[in-house]
């Protein structure tokens, strides 16, 4: 036997080599870049949702001046007879005549007294919206005038910024529509108790306002027209997903027609949102002659949208559910009708659902396809109770978003990022409940 | 409104229905039900199927004619109660009622189905006969090639896709740019790196982008990004004075494709094989050059289709680039002035008040046509590739 010949090792194998270094230097940075694109995402969440809460949660609070209102008979009902009908010919600017003497009198009263004050001024850090509120309560109640009542009216808008930080001393001597002297007037206010921010539940409740009373617009009509376009698209896309999806798992021969719904399907679920609202204007509104801005073509065009989500889900907790189920039923002697309405469909339920909730979530955040059905329409009544009322013009939650983002007065990006906030709570909701249910119900075979 | 509470009054006819057909199976059989052919709620189904069936196939001919009268309702409950007064007369022992009823749920599943049919032929035919109104006035010529965007309410307008088409393919490409490479990291690091616990933690923070609505990227994109590249790139360094700007709509673009693009990835590099990775870890690669020269490689094809799917996604996002790209219409290669997209003008020249007869309505829909057909090709192609890439494996 002879001696094999080893060229000694140029290095140690125990010690790491230079090339060996370079390779787990590399690793050690790939593996940082991982790391760093999830915090780059996340980050990018954070700041998102920072930036909406900063300037959205204001809007939850609003500047509301407490004052004894004396509402005169003489102002308001001349004729004594208490009769609504001649009540209505007060317009508002005599209930701002009553307001504004309530105001002065209440400043009076506490002793405030800065120099440069004018009557109008004091006037001024009155909504204008809080004389059409009074007149309001007054018409329905006539029995109120003649006596006088504590109410909590509106503040102008920009005394609302002022009391969050939004208007300055500075910035007030540049606007025309606030001076600095309402601001000494607004912490005078303050001071005694006459002013305050407060919980701001008419933001839920109210009607969207004119460009000059952003303090007093709020979500009412877009919540409730959000709602009614969900009722829509559960009743429209629920039934009508499901029965797809059970045509496509369990009956469909594999043919022509088959292929075509099965291509349609997938390639509807990343057709550009945008393109559903040209639809929705081109055949609901100019064809069909439905409404425009009514509930009703935007739950249809949602619906539509939604109805891939829902077919891919459901089509998906059909496959969920073993094949021995449906061939114990049939051995039984049930049909196969029975054996998937009967056995396959309550077992697939849970995921059905799950897949409908966030297939409604994603059709509440929809802008794009509302803003071309003219659901951008300025709308302050409220729609009637459904059915008629899923014809009346409404607005949207998204679409309000918009809206409020396309006004001047900066006050309305306060409005629109708390509007968001109560967007992303709905969301949130559903989302939760999506998982709860999955967590709950869902089973492994 | 008279057509709602004809439908509310035929689902009650229906529900009478019901209950007379299962009652009157029963009374035929004698009350023993083995001498029914089929289940008694079976007769009751079919009773509500020929009575509803009829009445509602008139009614929806008569609401799409002209608004209901009342004439008309009066015949719509006329036919229903007939054909409930006929399918009752008809019920006997020997009535095959699950045949019947099991063949009217089979159509009613078929029609369901034919509805995605029905969305896209109506999404086409509608545009397409648009967009023929818009090339009987305004020239296909000047429509593709012209490279200016004026549209002016007293006609004669310009109306060159050129500059929205640049806006927009810029705008995707800053997008993807960011996107592409964070989400891939992220979802290489979620694949083959993060534990368990870490990615039970992290997967749901990323999906959370996912789920927000792109109205709330259009806002952050408007108040946050747009002041903040303004005041710290755009006017230091002297390239623009705007807010709204390509760079702004497509880095909070990007944001929002970073989970779309990191779960589709994912789902894809979950697909390669376990055995590749033996192999080449086995051969003493380290994990990093596994992943560079083995798996992506292998899930190429299925990555490169989640790209496209993300491309399509971002040229047909509207509100992001509505509230953070602008409005001018502009061929330049600045990324920090404010440029245009297809889908920035068909929602201006959709909204509002609109002469469905002048050019400068019409040609939203000769842009809605463009980009649908631009997606389309994009989403056909994805999906073909990432299909075949999955047979791949499987």
């Amino acid at each position: 036997m002879s001696d094999i010949s080893c060229p000694a090792p140029a290095q140690s194998l125990l010690k790491r080599g230079d090339r060996t270094a370079r390779r787990h230097a590399a690793e050690a940075r790939f593996r940082a870049c991982g790391l760093g694109a999830i915090l780059i995402g996340l980050a990018a969440l954070a700041v998102l949702l920072a930036s909406v809460l900063t300037s959205g949660l204001g809007a939850f609070r609003q500047s509301y001046i407490h004052l004894p209102i004396h509402l005169s008979e003489a102002e308001l009902d001349q004729s004594g007879t208490r009769d609504t009908e001649v009540m209505k010919k007060v317009t508002t600017i005599g209930y701002g005549k009553v307001i504004d003497k309530a105001l002065a009198e209440a400043v009076a009263q506490a002793g405030i007294a800065i120099d440069g004050l004018t009557d109008d001024d004091i006037s001024g850090i009155i909504s204008r919206e809080a004389a059409a509120q009074v007149r309001d309560m007054v018409l329905s109640n006539p029995d109120l005038i003649g006596e006088t009542i504590d109410l909590s009216v509106l503040a102008n808008g920009r005394i609302d910024g002022y009391l969050k930080g939004r208007v300055t001393a500075e910035s007030a001597a540049l606007d025309s529509n606030v001076s600095p002297a309402q601001l000494q007037l607004a912490d005078a206010m303050m001071e005694r108790g006459l002013l305050s921010l407060d919980f701001n539940a008419a933001f839920l409740t109210a009607p969207d306002a004119s460009d000059q009373r952003p303090e007093a617009a709020g979500l009412g009509v877009a919540i409730l027209g959000s709602a009614y376009m969900m009722l829509i698209v559960l009743a429209l896309a629920l039934p009508i997903g499901v029965a797809a999806s059970i045509y496509l798992e369990e009956f469909a021969p594999k043919n022509r027609l088959t292929d075509l719904i099965e291509v349609n399907i997938a390639n509807l679920a990343a057709v550009p949102s945008i393109v559903f609202g040209i639809l929705g204007l081109a055949i609901f509104i100019n064809f069909a002659g439905l409404p425009q801005s009514a509930p009703v073509v935007g739950g249809l065009v949602l619906t539509l949208m939604t109805l891939p989500t829902i077919i891919i889900a459901t089509r998906a907790s059909l496959k969920a559910v073993p094949p021995s189920i449906r061939e114990a039923a049939l051995g039984l002697g049930a049909s196969r009708m029975q054996a998937v309405f009967h056995h396959v469909l309550p077992l697939a339920a849970p995921g059905i659902l799950t897949g409908t909730i966030l297939g409604l979530a994603q059709a509440l955040g929809e802008t794009a396809p509302l803003l071309l059905i003219g659901m951008v329409a300025f709308v302050r009544e409220y729609p009637a109770a459904p059915p008629e009322g899923l014809f009346d013009p409404a607005s949207a939650l998204p679409v309000q978003i918009y809206n409020w983002t396309q006004r001047a007065d900066p006050a309305f990006v306060e409005r629109a990022s708390g509007a968001i906030i109560v967007l992303l709570a709905f969301l949130l909701v559903m989302n939760a409940a999506a998982i709860l249910l999955r967590r709950r119900f869902e089973r492994r075979w | 409104m008279s057509a709602i509470w004809t439908l509310l009054t035929l689902l009650i006819l229906a529900a009478l229905g019901f209950a007379l057909g299962r009652a009157r199976a029963l009374a035929s059989a004698g009350g023993d039900i083995r001498a029914l052919h089929s289940l008694p709620g079976h007769y009751g189904w079919a009773t509500v199927l020929f009575t509803l069936v009829p009445a509602l196939s008139l009614l929806a001919l008569l609401t799409m004619a002209a608004p209901l009268t009342p004439a008309g309702t009066v015949a719509v409950v006329a036919l229903a109660l007939a054909a409930l007064a006929w399918s009752l007369r008809r019920i006997a022992p020997d009535f095959r009622a699950r045949r019947t009823v099991e063949r009217g749920v089979l159509v009613l599943l078929v029609l369901a189905a034919c509805v995605a049919i029905a969305t896209t032929a109506g999404i086409v035919l509608s545009m397409l006969f648009e967009t023929q109104n818009f090339f009987a006035q305004y020239g296909w010529r000047d429509f593709f090639l012209s490279t200016t965007w004026a549209p002016r309410f007293q006609g004669n307008s310009d109306l060159g896709i050129l500059p929205l088409l640049w806006g927009t393919l810029y705008v995707s490409f800053i997008a993807l740019v960011f996107a592409v490479p964070v989400g891939l990291f992220a979802a290489i690091y979620m694949a083959e790196y993060a534990s368990r616990r870490f990615r039970a933690i992290v997967k749901p923070g990323i999906e959370v982008l996912a789920g927000i609505p792109t109205i709330v990227y259009g806002l952050f994109a408007l108040i946050t990004v747009g002041p903040l590249l303004r005041d710290y790139f755009a006017q230091p360094l002297g390239v623009g004075s705007s807010g709204s700007s390509v760079m702004t709509a497509g880095l909070v673009m990007g944001i929002m494709l970073i989970p779309f693009v990191s779960s589709l990835s994912d789902d894809i590099i979950a697909q390669v094989p376990q055995s590749l990775r033996d192999g080449s870890l086995g051969l003493g690669a380290t994990r990093s050059e596994t992943i560079c020269q083995v798996i992506l490689p292998a899930a190429l094809p299925g990555i490169v289709g989640a790209v496209l799917l993300a491309a399509s996604r971002a040229i047909g996002e509207t509100m992001i680039v509505v509230l953070g790209a602008g409005a001018a219409a502009k061929l330049s290669l600045n990324p920090f002035e404010a440029m245009t997209t297809i889908t920035v003008k068909i929602v201006s020249q959709l909204t509002g008040d609109s002469d469905f007869a002048a050019p400068e309505t019409l040609v939203a829909f000769a842009l809605g046509l463009t980009l649908f057909a631009i997606t389309l090709c994009l989403n056909v192609l994805a999906l073909a590739i990432v299909r075949k890439y999955r047979e791949q494996y499987e």
